[in-house]
This record gives C-alpha cells, structure tokens and sequence, in this order.
C-alpha cells in the first residue's frame, strides 16, 4: 500500500512545496477581504427583486404593476413585454454554450412552475425593491400541475448501456435482487447566495457573477443578451461554493443584466434563499430498479439499472444514473436505461456528483443486499466481481485500485470484528451498525489554457479564466507553478475568475485541476524558452550567445546545462538587465471527452465504510464513524483535498438521512424552502472522518498524476450509511433520506 | 415587511399603554412588543406579521432571575433563554427548565431569546409561514391546508378542523412540568395565570393562541419552590442532532417513595397544538413501581386520545418512547 508522503512523490522535478500548503487564499478568507460577486457595489447601482409565480402552472391573465411603480426609490418594473431582447441560445459546443432552463425569463406568459420569474422591480435600495415586488399583483388562469414524486413513464427509455444478453441471464440467475431505490429531490445550498451585479457601458457587459464557468457564462450571455463575447466580462473572484449549482446561468443574470441595459445603471440582483429552492436547479429525484443476477458463490452474470428522474415541462434534463454502471463490476450481461419525466418544477441541474451518485445509491445498496441473500461479506462480493478492464468500454483502466480502497479502508475501520447479524453490535449502550460501499467518479481533462508570466520583480504570474469554487484552486495552481519552478509559492500569484485571461476550464466534474496541469506545464517551458531567448542575447554574460536548448532553470536560477545551479543567475536579474518587464508563456491543453481514441478508461475509486448507532428505544439513529479510501490519483495537497472529501462525507450524511426538498402536492411550491426545514447536517450531526488517499499517480491524464477529488467523497456515502443502518436495526431504507418513522418497526424491549 | 414605527418603552405603564391601543394581542396585532426579536422579525419579513408599531421592551427592567422569600424562582420576561439555562439556581432546582431551553434553537438565538419571547413562540407549520398559502391561523376562514398537505412535524393532540399547528417551544414543556405561573401586566392591573391555562387551544379561532388582550405585558414567569428529591429530565426526539424542532419530546417532574412514584408531572412537546401536560400519565403513574410494565402503561394511557394527521402517525409511537425513555432516565438518576 502507498500512503501518501510528501517526500515520495512520482515527479522529475524535486517538490518544493508540494504538500500540505494551506490555502493561499486563506487569509483574504478569514479577514473578509475576499469580494464575492454580491459584495461588489457600483457608483450609481441599483437593487433588483424579481416577483416570482405563485402558482406552478398557468398564464399571467393580468400582471398590475401600478403601485408598486409609484412606490418610492423604484425605477422600472419589467416583464413579459417590456425586458427587451432577450434571444435563446443555440446547441452547446463542448463546455460553451451550456444553460440548463433554455426559456429566456419573462419570455412568455406561461407559469410552467411555482416561483418562476413573472417580473423584476429595479429600485434605489433593496428594501425599496422588495417593498414594491410585494406589491405588484399578478393574475393568473391556474392549468393543472403535477409535481408528483411518484414517477413513471409510458416512453420508452433510453438504452444508455448493453452487452450480453441481462434478461436471460437475470431469468435464469441462482441469486436474484430486484428491487427500486429512489432519491429525492435535492437542493443545492451554498451559503453564499447566488448574484449577479451586472453593469452596461454602452456596448457591453461587465458581470460580477456567482458562477463556477465564467467563459460559459460570458458565451451565453453574449448569445442570450445579442452582445458580441468582447463585449462582455465576466468575473468570478471568489465563489462561497456551488455544488454544481452555479456551473450554468441561470435567469436571474439576464433579467439583472437587461435591467441594467435599459436603465444604463449597474444592478444588483441577489437570489434569495427561498428561490434559490426555485429557479436556480437541484438534483431532481431519482427512482432506480436495479436488478442483479448472481451465481450460487456470488459471481455476477446479469445486472439491470432502469432509472427514471424527474425534469421541468420545458427542458430535458438527464440526470444520469447509470454512470458509473458499465464498469464498476464484472458482468458478461448488462443493460442501463434511463428516462424523464416531466413535472412542474424548476430545471434540475449538476448537484456534486451528478448521475453516479443517486446511481450508486442503488447500485451500492443492491450489492449489500446482494451480499446478504448469499450470507457473504459485502466487502468479498466486490472482491469478487472486480473487473480486469472496463468492460463497457472494453478498455484497461488507466489506474484502478479499488481492491486496494476496500482492504486499506477495511483495515482502518476494523471491518474484521464485524458480526454480520442484524443488531449484534454493541457499543456504549447503544446499538452499532457498519455499512461499507464502493464509489467511482468519472476522471477526464476539459480544454484549458493558461499563461504564466516570470517577472522582473522576480515573482510569477499564473492566470487562467477558471474560478476557485472554494475548493483550492488558487492553491493548487500555485503549487503546480512553485514545484514545476522550484520557486515558493510566496513570490507566485495565482489570477483567475476573470473572462479577460486565457480561457480556462468550468470548476465542475473534479477536473478543473487535471484540466490545467498540462496547460499550466506548457505555460511554464515556454515561459522559460522566452526566458532562455533573453538570456542567449545578452551580451557580455555567461549566457551570451547560448541557444535556448544549451540553458537550464533550476529553483529560480537560469544556468548553463552543463554547470551546476550554483552558477546560474536569478531569473529577474536576466530580465532587469534587458530592461524586459516580463517573459510569458501561454499553454494550452485538449480535453478528453469525447475522444474516440481514448486507449484507457480513466476513473477515480474509492471505498466508504461507515458506522451507525441506533437506540432502538427512541429510534434514534446518528452516523458516528466514517472512513474513507480514495484513489484520486496524485494528490497535489493532501489539506484541501482531505477537506473536499471530509465536506462531502458531511454532506453525504444529509443526503442518507436528512435533505429532501417536499413538494407540497396541492400548491406545487417547494414547501421546505429555508435552512431549517430544508435539513442539512449540522456540526452535531457530523460523523468522525478518517480520510486516506492511495496516490497512485494517474499519468495517463497528465504529467502530475493528478485528478480531482470534489465530487467523490459524496458518490457511496449514502449506500454505505443505510446499509450501515440495515445491519444495525434490519430495516432496508431504499428511499432516501432515512427518517425516524423507517425505524420504528423494531419492536421496543420492554423487559 | 411593511413600514412601521419602532419606539423604546421607557416604563412598564407606558409599554402597556401603546400596546393596548392595538385591536389584538394576538395574530395579526397591529401593535407588538419587541424584546429578543427571534421570532417576530422572521414572521415580519415573510409578511407573516404586519406590526404597524413595535414597542421595544429590552430596556424595562424584567431581567432578573430570583428567589422570592417563600422559595418560588421568579424570572424576569426579558431574561435571555442561555442566561436562564446556564443560571445557577435553575441548574440546581429546576434542571429539566435547563435542558429545555438547551436543547432548542441554537446558541445564537439562545442569546437573544427572552423568556417571554419564548412563552410565545410561534408554530414552525410551513403554511402558516407562507402568505402566498391559505391559513386559519394567520388568515382566519382561508382554511387549513395542512390538513391534507405536509403535516409529519404537526399536532396530534389539541387540533380541530381548523388548525394541527404544533407549539414548538421546548422550554414551555418544561414549564408545564414545573407548574409554572405567569405574571402578566395589562391595562387592568396585574394578573397571574397558570401555565396550563395559558395557551388555547385553536378550536375555530386559531389565529388566538394565549389569554393575552392588548396592552397585556408578560413580566415574568414564576416556579413553585423546589421539590426536594424531585427527579427532572426533558428528553427530546427530533430528526437531526441540533437546530431542530421536537417530533415528540418529555419532560418529567417526578418524586419516588418507598419504590412508589408519589409525585409525577408529564408534559409532552412537539405533539400539541399547546404544551401538552399529560393528566392520563401522571393518573397512570401515581403509587406505582417505578418500572418499565408501568411506564409503557403511562405512555399508552397517555397517546390513548392523540389524533394523528395523514404524515405523523409514527408520532404516536415516538412520543410513547419519548415517555417510556424519558422516565426510565428520570428515575434512574441518583
């Protein structure tokens, strides 16, 4: 087993300062330096409040804005009619182009779900607009809705996966699970508020926006808006996360930027919370049969996973279930299909993980069930269905090291003292459950560039048009540059979030840091080879007349390859000498999806255990104990990549047994639309999180070995709980979350 | 929220005679008192509330937690819920008031909470917070679509066809085990009720939750001297560890003699549309052994009449463990 170690990394170069670096970031965090998209406030801005539908479908028969135009501060009340242009946008092109809720705001007069925008009061202060949006009375003609979580569908489904022939082998299969799992309706909630502060000069945009894709959001809106893309900037310097929540525009920023168009001022338009349940996405619900067919030792001969989500009226959004189906275990027959169904809700989007979290739900859930029909340990059924190559694909792995997860994780966990009877756990007074699960996430690079300027103050620039979500990409930039240069990170200044720099890629999928490393590698030789230009032209130095190929950059200092370091000279002394302010290089690198030679399938894996106590008196039930093995390929900084992971266990114990946003059935509103009827986990709630990383370099993805780790620590969890809370009290949850009234079946001992 | 006038209450008199211009002390009043603000300024920004004057009460003097000379504990209305909690006559004599008001809310609001704040805390039912949605409570006659909608936190003790709103509060549970009594200044003198007559049920006026009339001030709210050898514990079942509402919780006052249970008090939280002391457990409990047959038989005896709604049926089941629980701890504590 490889642990990690800062002192025994896989590079050519020496790591400097590799390792535990805490974010750079950090202090600008922790003193509220840092400005947020809603933290910017422009000379002569204005506050934007939509009005939102209150009912989930019908049409606006009267919309009377007559008093709340009269109201004091406001300045426009906008909707169907008087916005102005706002155009949709066509098909996407790779990762540009993309917008889930494709209707433009206010572009008709149909209400298609409850909180839709129907118009926008645009005043001189917040309250002023929040004041007048209550005041604006709107009409409608209600038409049926369904918001239904019961979910099926008359279409036929889509065949998103096939080899051998499942139905015959599920037929005849010795052991059989066929069961439906379902998950609910999610909603993202970062603390920091979506915004969008929006500013027209005359020809173009500047946008302070909450989005983790400032070059999407900026083509979208040139598309959406019919301003040319140079016309507009788009900042994101800081995001208070996302969770995939702020990957595409949403409405908000078009009716904050066509307020500011027709009124030539800036304006502010912060989501509130309750909308945010609303018109900004959420992981619609899942509901997944997933059938498994295994012979009597528990080799797996068929498996079947039909999954169904929910999406709006309008848009046709996949959630995807079936990702990690193909290839996490050995089957020769296999089928995965998926459908929609439409409701009147908002359109869902990414939540963390999309598509192979619900899915592993099911599938990690069935494995456990699988493994309890045959009286086999849960950990040997993986064992033994462990695949040699991605049999969907029918490609090796470029680093697969899942047996490895389940062993070390079981190791850490004390796996070995677990008796597999339901109940027959003890600790404290209490009874215990222990649950594990496999998880895998997709590992791919999207197209990235970068530019890294040396400096003649002797520091370097790396910039790139990607954003930090809050998960450390500043630092991890920072750290690519410091190591690749043998230069401290403090003489490196990391620029992003910005439409203005090379574009770079969305923070979403865990692959903003695998994108950018060989962006930023090229970026750095060829800021080196312009460097190395300098130095051979140098009259009267050691280096004069030298070619490029003859010079060497070791720890800041340029010599000649055949001397040793020690002779060389600072970079910024070649520069101040040449008078040259700065020697830049750009670097750009392609993405993988897609690709149609791809030579090797490249995933992330990992394995959670996690340990339940149950009080069968008060049916209280908590998650105590959690453990997980990662094999995230190299870990550039094992602080905030521990951190990513200990966040979304956090959140994978709110996705067991507390989130689901309920849609009330009669009025279709997301009734649970706050903090504290919509449960998140609290510190309190918040299990022990042992984090380990494997870190086996993944080179088939880039010159580090690096992937990205924000999305797999959630993919499993959920698994892993219920079937933590199976062993503990013998209640099987196959509907997420876990509530107190599953567990209440068990009989109370009453001596 | 709508504009309204905000004034600091310089004396008792003259807080009473603001708010008794108001046509109601209850839903809706157009004038309210204003002291940790916890729940009134939530219901002001969702519209819930629509003060036209609010009568900043934080300066009167009514903070204070203290012994009268006959024993009984007299707690000041403007007393914040962590002062309370952490106080150490309340620790000492009246532990199941402690745990209460500890187990709700969070530290912040705790804070900032007052006892008589608390006293009238509002319903967490999510139609009643709405005001785009129809409600008794907050619109008399426009119905109660809780009824048939998400009713799993909701009441099944106390509703009509009118109302299933749960008291959220913790600490008036505990207050009701205690017996407490509650001071209250109105534009008629002083007056004194007891905690069990102090909230109503909602009948056909849910939108009246207590016997305040306007200009009614709570001043403080009073315990009976300590009962040495009480047991107390207050015992809370909800669905995450902290910052959550009771499904089903207890609080018992009980004194044991001879292996006989002489005294008992139960009051049950999160089960009732008011603080809901259990007559039918205490009766069930009296001169019996302190063990589990007996405490099933109380807790039994004390669902026998819940009426659970479409979603909270297992609250039936909860709240007889809550009971069951809460008096084998109760009991076993030295």
């Amino acid at each position: 087993m490889s642990t990690f170690s800062t002192t025994a990394l896989p590079l050519n170069t020496p790591p400097k300062t590799m390792g535990k670096l805490p974010r750079v970031d950090g202090p600008l965090k922790v003193t509220g330096a840092a400005m947020y998209s809603s933290d910017y406030n422009l000379p002569g801005m204005l506050y934007a409040v939509p009005v939102c539908a209150t009912v989930p479908s019908g049409k606006i028969t009267a919309l009377d804005a007559s008093v709340a135009e009269k109201m004091p501060g406001v300045k426009a009340v906008y909707s169907h009619g008087n916005i102005g242009n706002l155009y949709r946008a066509a098909p996407p092109s790779g990762f540009i182009g993309i917008l889930d809720e494709q209707r433009p705001p206010l572009e008709d007069e149909v209400v298609r779900y409850y909180g839709q925008y129907v118009a926008v009061v645009v005043a001189q202060t917040f309250e002023q607009a929040t004041a007048a949006a209550d005041k604006v009375k709107v009409t409608y003609s209600k038409t049926d809705h369904n918001v239904s979580d019961k979910l099926k569908t008359d279409e036929k489904p889509k065949v998103d996966f096939h080899r051998g022939d499942p139905d015959a082998a599920f037929a005849s299969a010795a052991v059989k699970i066929d069961e439906t799992y379902a998950t609910p309706t999610e909603t993202h909630n970062p603390i920091e508020l979506h915004a969008s502060v929006a500013s027209w000069d005359g020809q173009g945009f500047t946008v302070y926006e909450t989005t983790q894709a400032v070059m999407n959001h900026r083509n979208v809106m040139s598309q959406m808006l019919g301003v040319p893309e140079e016309n507009i900037r788009v900042i994101s310097r800081f995001l208070g996360s996302g969770f995939g929540g702020k990957l595409w525009p949403w409405p908000h920023t078009f009716l904050a930027a066509s307020a500011s168009r027709n009124l030539g001022r800036p304006v502010k338009l912060v989501v509130a919370r309750s909308t945010m349940f609303e018109s900004v996405g959420h992981r619609p619900r899942t509901q997944q049969r997933f059938r498994l067919g295994a012979n009597a030792d528990g080799k797996l001969v068929a498996l079947i996973h039909d999954s169904l989500n929910h999406t709006s009226i309008l848009d046709d959004y996949s959630e995807g279930c079936s990702e990690a189906t193909p290839y996490s275990y050995s089957t020769p027959n296999l089928r995965a299909t998926s459908a929609i169904v439409r409701r009147n809700v908002g359109t869902p989007t990414s939540m963390r993980g999309p598509g192979a979290v619900p899915g592993l739900f099911a599938m990690e859930s069935a494995m456990d069930e699988l493994a309890i029909r045959l009286k086999m340990d849960p950990i040997k059924l993986r064992l033994m269905n462990e695949p040699e190559k991605d049999e969907g694909l029918n490609l090796p792995f470029s680093s697969r090291h899942f047996v490895e997860c389940l062993n070390t994780g079981a190791e850490k966990f004390g796996w070995a003292k677990r008796t597999p009877g339901v109940g027959s756990m003890k600790k404290d007074g209490l009874t215990i459950g222990w649950g594990v699960a496999g998880c895998s996430w997709i590992a791919e690079r999207t197209e990235a560039q970068a530019a890294v300027d040396l400096m003649q103050t002797g520091m370097v620039r790396v910039s790139t048009a990607t954003q930090d979500i809050g998960t450390g990409t500043y630092t991890a930039l920072s750290q690519m540059a410091s190591t690749k240069l043998g230069i401290p990170h403090d003489r490196i200044e990391v620029v992003l979030g910005d439409t203005r720099l090379p574009a770079g890629p969305i923070s979403g999928g865990s692959w903003a840091t695998a994108s950018l490393v060989p962006a930023v590698m090229e970026a750095i030789e060829k800021a080196k080879g312009t460097l190395f230009a300098v130095a051979g032209s140098a009259k009267g130095t050691q280096f004069d007349g030298a070619k490029p190929d003859a010079l060497a950059f070791t720890d800041g200092r340029v010599h000649l390859k055949d001397k040793s370091p020690d002779t060389g000279v600072p970079f910024e002394e070649i520069l101040n000498k040449a008078n040259i302010r700065v020697a830049s290089g750009q670097g750009s690198s392609k993405g993988t999806f897609g690709d149609p030679n791809k030579k090797f399938s490249t995933h992330s894996f990992g394995a959670q255990f996690a340990e339940v106590t149950w009080q069968p008196e008060t049916a209280r039930l908590r998650v105590s104990r959690v453990v997980t093995v990662i094999d995230g390929g190299h870990i550039i900084n094992p602080k905030p990549a521990q951190n990513q992971i200990e966040g979304a266990v956090v959140m994978g114990v709110g996705m067991a047994i507390f989130e689901e946003t309920h849609y009330d059935p009669k009025f279709g509103l997301p009734l649970n639309n706050n903090l504290a009827d919509y449960m998140v986990t609290t510190n309190a709630d918040s299990p022990a999180i042992d984090v380990t990383f494997l870190d086996y370099p993944d080179k088939v993805l880039n010159e580090l070995g690096a992937r990205g780790v924000g999305e797999i620590g959630l993919a499993g969890i959920a698994a892993a709980i219920t079937n933590a809370v199976y062993h503990a009290t013998g209640v099987r949850v196959r509907e997420l979350p876990v509530r107190i009234e599953d567990l209440l079946g068990p009989k109370m001992d009453v001596a | 929220m709508e504009l309204f006038k905000f004034t600091k209450a310089t004396g008792i008199p003259q807080a009473v005679q603001m708010a008794a211009m108001s046509k109601t002390a209850q839903q809706g009043a157009d004038v309210r008192f204003i002291a940790g603000g916890t729940t009134l300024l939530d219901l002001m920004k969702l519209n819930v509330e629509v003060p036209t004057q609010l009568v900043d009460i934080n300066g009167l003097a009514l903070d204070k937690v203290e012994r009268l000379p006959d024993g009984r504990l007299r707690i000041g209305a403007l007393v914040r819920n962590s002062d309370l909690a952490h106080s150490a006559e309340v620790q000492k004599d009246y532990a199941v008031l402690s745990q209460a008001l500890l187990s709700g809310a969070s530290a912040q609001l705790r804070n900032m909470a007052t006892t008589g704040g608390n006293l009238l805390q509002r319903t967490r039912c999510m139609y009643f917070r709405n005001d785009a949605l129809p409600c008794n409570k907050r619109e008399p006659g426009t119905g109660c679509p809780a009824i048939e909608g998400d009713n799993r936190t909701l009441a099944i003790f106390g509703t009509s066809s009118d109302c299933i709103a749960t008291n959220p509060s913790d600490m008036n549970i505990a207050l009701v085990a205690l017996e407490a009594t509650v001071q209250v200044q109105g534009p008629k003198g002083e007056r004194e009720v007891p905690i069990g007559e102090f909230h109503l049920l909602p009948g056909k006026t849910p939108h009246r939750e207590n016997v305040l009339e306007p200009g009614d001030l709570v001043t403080s709210v009073t315990l009976p001297a300590a009962k040495a050898g009480a047991k107390q514990t207050y015992l809370k079942l909800r669905d995450r560890a902290s910052y959550e509402f009771a499904l089903a919780s207890t609080a018992i006052v009980v004194e044991l003699h001879g292996g006989k249970i002489s005294y008992v008090r139960v009051a049950l939280g999160g089960v009732g549309t008011k603080p809901w002391r259990s007559h039918e457990a205490e009766h069930a409990l009296m001169g019996k052994a302190a063990d589990a047959k007996n405490f099933r038989a109380a807790a039994e005896a004390a669902l026998h009449g819940a009426k659970p709604q479409s979603e909270n049926g297992f609250k039936v089941e909860l709240a007889k463990r809550c009971i069951v629980h809460a008096l084998t701890v109760a009991t076993q504590q030295a």
